[in-house]
Parts: structure tokens; C-alpha cells; sequence
């Protein structure tokens, strides 16, 4: 199965994410990261929906998602044309003998530290899943105590605006 | 409570005379500018305006179904509905009081199968709100335009589990169209306008409005017609030129061509467009079980209803055709059986309303999303041409092939060896004595079956079922909908002895609100549709199918004497010579509903059958009895 980036922008209205949701549950499609917020646009929230769906599928999903009546408007990222990043806070083990080899490794991956207590600190990193995926193999053997991680945000490359265009057919 | 009467005359003369039904032309270029003078407004009923005006949010409720052209409501009041029935006894609504909220549900759908206009349901939260689910799943299964509109606890004890609090919009999200939560009564107006736009344009549907009690009981300024915000709701009514064009293409090189009708001809109301394309055409049109009536059955190039218990005509039809011409059907597991081995040798047309039902099933080669309505003639337009350029087909050798087909494999019976009435013949003098004027509705089983198959349906809208859903217990309350919406036509409820016991409460509702249906109770004291496929598939093993209503058993109920205690005419029948009488007597009662029960055999079984998992070509016209095939080319 193929990994599909849908950005999906959507009326801010009560239950839309439950609609959402439900409807992958509904049609047994599969959902890797879900992430929402809103826009630009007042009224108007984006999600950007990362489904695991071969050819066929991915096209079903479509058109199931945009039948939903709080949907305005399915744009499929490439990640060739567009900018596709995650978010992640990773707690790592770190005393005084291992602090200064943690920082160093996340300046490698211009990580940054936002917390720091005796023995840990709190690394915030931004990138692609690959980039992350490096960073916590790196962080991994100081001990990893925490993850929390961010669904895909993507947006398109280039001047023009999604939400923009929607709302002028709208 | 009355209707608002316009401010301007020449506002009302711009309207078309009478409510608009489903569906709608909702075809606007997406930006365009509205212009009210040329664009049909999306508000249903005759856009009356009403001044803003101060009132309850029940008033408001009430002034809305009526500013929207509603003439009858199914439905029964509880705890957080009860302010919104106290200015409904004052409207000039017909409200029909129900005895289980599943029957208002079903009643709501039959009405609006029967006229194309929105059914309209009401219930009370929690409980009266749940029993309209079945009700809803089957309106959403096969498009059923549809509001059901719900009562909430207060806003300020949501959540909190309160008395008959439940979560309906959470309960019905898969399986409405859309649905409301309403907390604010200021947003009842645009609300409601916006659930009858929803429930009867595009794929029709249907569509929840849960109502707080607090939105009922506070005031609010109504004014009408509101405006309609659905940004994120634009259906697609007009066919794609060019892939009108590329399918004329195909039909005119196509030699074994098949017109595969579905239940969104009869919802679009384009018989006579489907006919014109018909006989164009000249190829032979299956219509499927949702679809029975829209191209009359009694037309030469009707081949008859495909799928599970389809013709052998129509099913060999569709699996020996090159090109399926599929309008407004949705390929659906009961009618290609095994999809792998469908029609393996068709290029597929699919004109759909719905976008996700192109390609879902069975991939398009040429798909057209819009209305069947507005589609039909443009592709009748365009193989006019395409003939013209390219000759008209010869068709000749695939009419032989069909016909013979139709002539060696009709449908047909076997009499039971148990000296009982057969089913079939019941509900065949059932169809023969009523015509195809009345109106058919029937449960789910076998009796569902035989009447798709043996009553002939010259019109749409004539036959009424759950077929998506398979809801058992949908026939009486249906046909008491049915003949609200059409009391001047004769309504038959074709139900089982197992459905009828699901829903026959709503005989109380026909009898004392002086609807008269007629009820034939197929009754051969089982569920028999279960029971045939235990005989078939189970070594006979008759598992909790044997419901003991029929022929030497202990007749629990009696159902003469049950729909007596209901107030209805009731006869029953056991023998071949009675069943004319009988059903020219019920005939002739309409002041109160009939029911009969017609005592039949438990042994006789729905055929033709493709069984389930394995291909159509494997379809048996009598048990183990596989139609010889050599007249394949």
C-alpha cells in the first residue's frame, strides 16, 4: 500500500472531526496521522490526512470524504510539490556525563532543547518522517523516556493558496 | 399556526405553482452570482416571506415545515419534543400519530417513494430517537429522501447522561446524509431549510435534526426564506459533454449492449427519458430490484430483474454483454454475485448522481456523474448522432439470443407437494386483480422476492421495498406512508409471517386515522427465506425458522383475529379457489384497512437463485438445475 497526503479543508463546525474519523472507520480505510487546526480563513479548518490506500482506494476515499457535507474541498500533496513536516517532543535521559552529547545531537538535526532538568531534557525537533525517524535512532541509546509526536502537517509549494481558491468556487 | 402569506404577488407569480419536488435542479455555476429572479432557490415550499417576528423555537419548528411545503408528519411525542407538539396541534399539518417510532420512520420513506417529496419523522430523544435508526439506515441504504427530526435533552445537560439523553447524531453519523445538533433556536429556520435541501437534492438521503429542548422552548425572530450556507455541498446534476459523447460512442459499436437500470431512474423520475433511450437503442433494459416499474414490464425489451433471484434472461443478459449502459444503479453484491466473474466481457457506462458510487464496485470506462434525469437525453441526443454516423447496430443476433432465453427460462413455479396454496400464485392474482395502478410494498424475504417477480409494474413509484437494508418489518408501516401520500391509489402491503409481527402495531394508526391498506400476510408459518437457505445450504436443518402461524400448527397469533382486535376487515385464506374471492373482496373495503391471511405452503422456494459466493453464470433455475448453455456463441 502506497502513503496518500490529502490536505482537506473543512467548515469549523461542531463534530466535523468525529465525521471525519467516522468515516474512515465507517469504510475501513486507514488512517496514519491526522492532524487539524485552523486556517487563514475564519470558519474554515484544514486537516491534513495521511491514508495508507493503494490506487483505487485512495480514490474511494475521496469521494467518500468529499460527499461529507462540512468538506469544501480535497487537494492530494505530492511530496514532490509540496512541504510536508512533523512535529515531535522527545523526552531523553540526560545526566550531567551524557547532557552535553544529547545537545550535540540535536544540534545536529537543529533539534532544540526547550526543557532541562537533572537527568533529562526535552528535545523539539521539526522535519520530515525520515529526518525524526533519524533523530530517535540517534537519541535512542541515552534512553528514551517520552514521545509525543504531531500528525503531518503539509502545505503546497508555490504562491498559490488552497483555502484561497476553494472559497472563491464556494 | 398558519402559513405566512407573501408580502409581494410578484414575488410568489416568479415561484413555479406547487412545492418543488426531489430532486431539485441545483445545477449553479459555482461562482456564479445568485440571481433569485432566474435560479430556483434552494429553499423548499413557495418562498413565502415572512417578516421577522417574534417566537418560541417550537413555533418556529412548526412555521418552518409548513414554510417548506410540508403536508403530513409520522411521528410520537416524548419528554423533549413535547414543546414542539403543542403549536403542531395547531397547524394545518397532518400529523399522524404512530404506535412505535420505527413505524414513523418507515412511513416517512413510503411517502416520499410513493410522491418524491421529503418524508418528514418526528420522535422524542433517547428511546423514540433510536427506533427511527432502522428506519433511517434503510432511508440511507436506498436513498430515501428523509427528515427525521429528534428532540434533545437541554443543552445545559448534555452530557451528562441525562433522562432519555442519548447521542443520535454520534448513533446515526454513519448512516445519514448529514444531521444537525440545533442548541441556538435562531438557527432553526436556515437548519430545517437546509435538511429538506439536503435530504431531496443530489443522491437523496436522509438527514437527522436533533433539537434541544432549550432550542424548542426559547424565543428567537423567524423570518423566511433564511439563507442556505452548505459551502462544502455543490452536486453535480449535468453529465460530463464529452463523456456523454465517448459512451454514444460505445453504444453505437456496441453488439451486445444492456441497459442496467437502477433504483436512481425512479428517484430522478426519468422513466419517459429512459424509455426515448430505450427504444433508440433498441437494447434490452434489466431494472433491478430498486428500479422494478421503471421501464414497463410488459415492453418488449424488458428482459426482466437481474441478480441473486433475478430472470435467467436478465441475468445472462448482463453476464454475456459488452457494453452495461449503468444508470443510476450501484453495481450492488446482490446483483453481480461473485464481482470477479461480473460481466467479464462488458465496457462499463455508469451515470450516477454520486461521484463515490463510480468506480467502487466495478471500474467505469466511461463514468458520467450528474442526474440520470438530465443525462438520458443528452446521451439519447448523442447516439442519435453517433447513428447517423456510424449506423444504427444490428442487434439481431442478441435479441435471438436473449429471447430464446426469455421463452426456455420464464419464471414460473412448482406446486407444493403438501396440498397447500403456493405462494407465488397468491401474490401473481394479488398484481392481476389491483393492475398496475396500485402501489406495492412489501417486507424482506421470500415473499419480497416473488412479488419483485410476479406482479407487473408498468410505472414507477409503484413498488415499494427495503432493498438495500433488508429491513423485515418495513411493508405495513411503508404502505400506511405510501397511502398518505397516495390515498386515491390502491395500496397493497405484500408482507411475511415473520415481518407482519415485526410492525404491526401501525394497523392501530391505519385503522383509527382512517388509512385503508391492504395487508396479504404471505404466511407460511416461517421465516422463509432463512428456511430456504437452511434447506439448501444447511441439510435442512431448520434452526429457529419455524415461527408457528401457518397450516396445522398453533397459529400464535392469529392474525384474523389480531387485526380484528385492531379494527380491520379480516379474512383469511387456505385454498387455490378462495384467493380471487378473496382478494376481490379486500378490493372492495376502503373504509378500513384488510388483512388476509394467506395460508401457504412453507415448502416452496424462490427461484431462479445464483447462490451466494459463486458466479452468476452458475445460476440454478430450480434446485441444482443449471440452464444449459450451448446457445452461447
Amino acid at each position: 500500500m502506497s502513503r496518500h497526503t490529502l490536505s482537506v479543508l473543512v467548515e469549523d463546525k461542531p463534530g466535523v472531526l468525529t465525521r471525519v474519523a467516522s468515516l474512515f472507520a465507517r469504510r475501513a480505510f486507514n488512517i496514519n496521522s491526522l492532524a487539524v487546526g485552523p486556517t487563514e480563513v475564519s470558519g474554515i479548518s484544514r486537516m491534513t490526512v495521511v491514508v495508507d490506500a493503494d490506487g483505487d482506494l485512495i480514490e474511494q476515499v475521496t469521494k467518500q470524504l468529499n460527499k461529507l457535507i462540512n468538506v469544501i474541498k480535497i487537494v492530494e500533496l505530492t511530496s514532490e510539490s509540496s512541504v510536508q513536516r512533523d512535529h515531535i517532543l522527545v523526552k531523553v535521559r540526560a545526566d550531567a556525563a551524557t547532557r552535553l552529547q544529547v545537545t550535540q545531537a540535536a544540534d545536529l538535526f537543529r533539534a532544540s532543547v526547550v526543557d532541562v532538568s537533572t537527568d533529562s531534557v526535552v528535545i523539539e525537533a521539526t522535519g520530515t518522517p525520515e529526518k525524526l525517524a533519524a533523530l530517535l535512532s540517534v537519541l535512542e541509546p541515552f534512553g528514551i523516556r517520552e514521545i509525543v509526536q504531531s500528525g503531518t502537517l503539509a502545505v503546497g509549494r508555490g504562491s498559490r493558496s488552497m483555502s484561497d481558491r476553494a472559497l472563491r468556487s464556494a | 399556526m398558519s402559513k405566512g402569506s407573501p408580502i409581494s404577488p410578484s414575488l410568489m407569480a416568479a415561484k413555479s405553482a406547487g412545492a418543488p419536488k426531489a430532486p431539485e435542479k441545483v445545477d449553479r455555476p459555482a461562482d456564479a452570482v445568485v440571481d433569485t429572479a432566474a435560479t430556483p432557490s434552494p429553499v423548499l415550499g413557495p418562498n413565502n416571506v415572512v417578516p421577522p417576528t417574534v417566537m418560541t423555537g417550537s413555533e418556529a419548528i412548526v412555521r418552518s415545515l409548513e414554510e417548506l411545503g410540508v403536508d403530513d408528519i409520522f411521528g410520537l411525542p416524548g419528554g423533549a419534543i413535547l414543546p414542539t407538539y403543542d403549536p403542531l396541534m395547531a397547524s394545518k399539518m397532518n400529523h399522524v400519530l404512530v404506535r412505535h417510532e420505527q413505524g414513523a420512520g418507515h412511513a416517512a420513506q413510503g411517502y416520499a417513494m410513493v410522491t418524491g417529496r421529503v418524508g418528514v419523522c418526528i420522535a422524542t430523544s433517547g428511546p423514540g430517537a433510536t427506533n427511527l435508526v432502522t428506519a433511517i439506515m434503510d432511508a440511507h441504504m436506498d436513498s430515501v429522501p428523509l427528515v427525521a427530526i429528534t428532540g434533545q435533552v437541554s443543552a445545559s445537560v448534555i452530557g451528562t447522561d441525562a433522562f432519555q439523553e442519548a447521542d443520535i447524531v454520534g448513533i446515526t453519523m454513519p448512516i445519514t446524509k448529514h444531521s444537525f445538533l440545533v442548541t441556538d433556536p435562531n438557527d432553526i429556520p436556515h437548519v430545517m431549510a437546509e435538511a429538506f435541501y439536503l435530504a431531496s437534492t443530489g443522491r437523496p438521503g436522509p438527514v437527522l435534526v436533533d433539537i434541544a429542548k432549550n432550542a424548542q422552548q426559547g424565543t428567537m425572530t423567524f423570518s423566511w426564506p433564511p439563507k442556505i450556507d452548505l459551502p462544502g455541498y455543490r452536486p453535480v446534476v449535468r453529465g460530463h459533454n464529452k463523456q456523454v459523447r465517448e459512451a454514444a460512442r460505445l453504444i453505437a459499436a456496441a453488439n451486445k449492449p444492456v441497459l442496467y437500470v437502477g433504483g436512481g431512474v425512479v428517484k430522478a423520475h426519468a422513466s419517459a427519458e429512459l424509455r426515448e433511450l430505450a427504444e433508440l437503442t433498441g437494447a434490452p433494459v434489466v431494472t433491478t430490484l430498486m428500479a422494478r416499474g421503471a421501464f414497463p414490464d410488459s415492453h418488449p425489451q424488458h428482459v426482466g430483474m437481474p441478480g441473486m433471484h433475478g430472470t435467467v434472461s436478465a441475468v445472462t443478459a448482463l453476464q454475456q454483454s459488452d457494453l452495461l449502459i449503468t444508470l443510476g444503479a450501484r453495481f450492488d453484491d446482490r446483483v453481480t454475485g461473485v464481482l470477479s466473474t461480473f460481466a467479464p466481457h462488458a465496457k462499463i457506462i455508469h451515470a450516477d448522481i454520486d461521484p463515490a458510487e463510480i468506480s467502487k464496485n466495478r471500474t467505469a470506462d466511461v463514468p458520467i456523474v450528474g442526474s440520470v434525469k438530465e443525462i438520458i437525453p443528452e446521451l439519447s441526443e448523442a447516439v442519435r448522432t453517433a447513428f447517423e454516423l456510424s449506423g444504427t447496430p444490428d442487434l439481431g443476433g442478441w435479441w435471438a439470443f436473449l429471447n430464446n432465453l426469455r421463452d426456455t427460462y420464464p419464471l414460473g413455479w412448482t406446486e407444493p407437494d403438501d396440498g397447500l396454496s403456493a405462494p407465488q400464485r397468491v401474490i401473481e392474482r394479488i398484481g392481476a386483480l389491483t393492475g398496475p395502478e396500485g402501489i406495492y410494498v412489501a417486507g424482506v424475504g421470500q415473499h419480497q422476492m416473488w412479488a419483485a417477480q410476479f406482479i407487473k409494474y408498468e410505472r414507477p413509484h409503484a413498488w415499494l421495498n427495503s432493498g438495500g437494508a433488508g429491513t423485515m418489518g418495513y411493508a405495513v408501516p411503508a404502505a400506511m406512508g405510501a397511502k398518505v401520500g397516495e390515498p386515491d391509489r390502491v395500496v397493497w402491503a405484500i408482507d411475511g409471517d415473520g415481518c407482519f409481527q415485526m410492525t404491526n402495531q401501525e394497523l392501530a394508526t391505519c385503522a383509527i386515522n382512517k388509512i385503508p391498506i391492504k395487508v396479504a400476510i404471505i404466511n407460511n408459518s416461517s421465516l422463509g427465506m432463512v428456511r430456504q437457505w437452511q434447506t439448501l445450504f444447511y441439510e435442512g436443518r431448520y434452526s429457529n425458522t419455524d415461527l408457528n402461524t401457518g397450516h396445522d400448527t398453533v397459529r400464535i397469533p392469529d392474525f384474523v383475529k389480531l387485526a380484528d382486535a385492531y379494527g380491520c376487515a379480516a379474512f383469511r385464506c387456505e385454498r387455490d379457489e378462495d384467493i380471487d374471492a378473496t382478494i376481490q373482496k379486500a378490493l372492495e373495503i376502503n373504509d378500513r384497512p384488510v388483512v388476509i391471511d394467506f395460508v401457504v405452503s412453507p415448502n416452496s422456494m424462490v427461484w431462479p437463485m445464483v447462490p451466494s459466493g459463486v458466479s452468476n453464470d452458475q445460476i440454478q433455475v430450480a434446485r441444482n438445475m443449471t440452464p444449459e448453455w450451448e446457445e452461447e456463441d
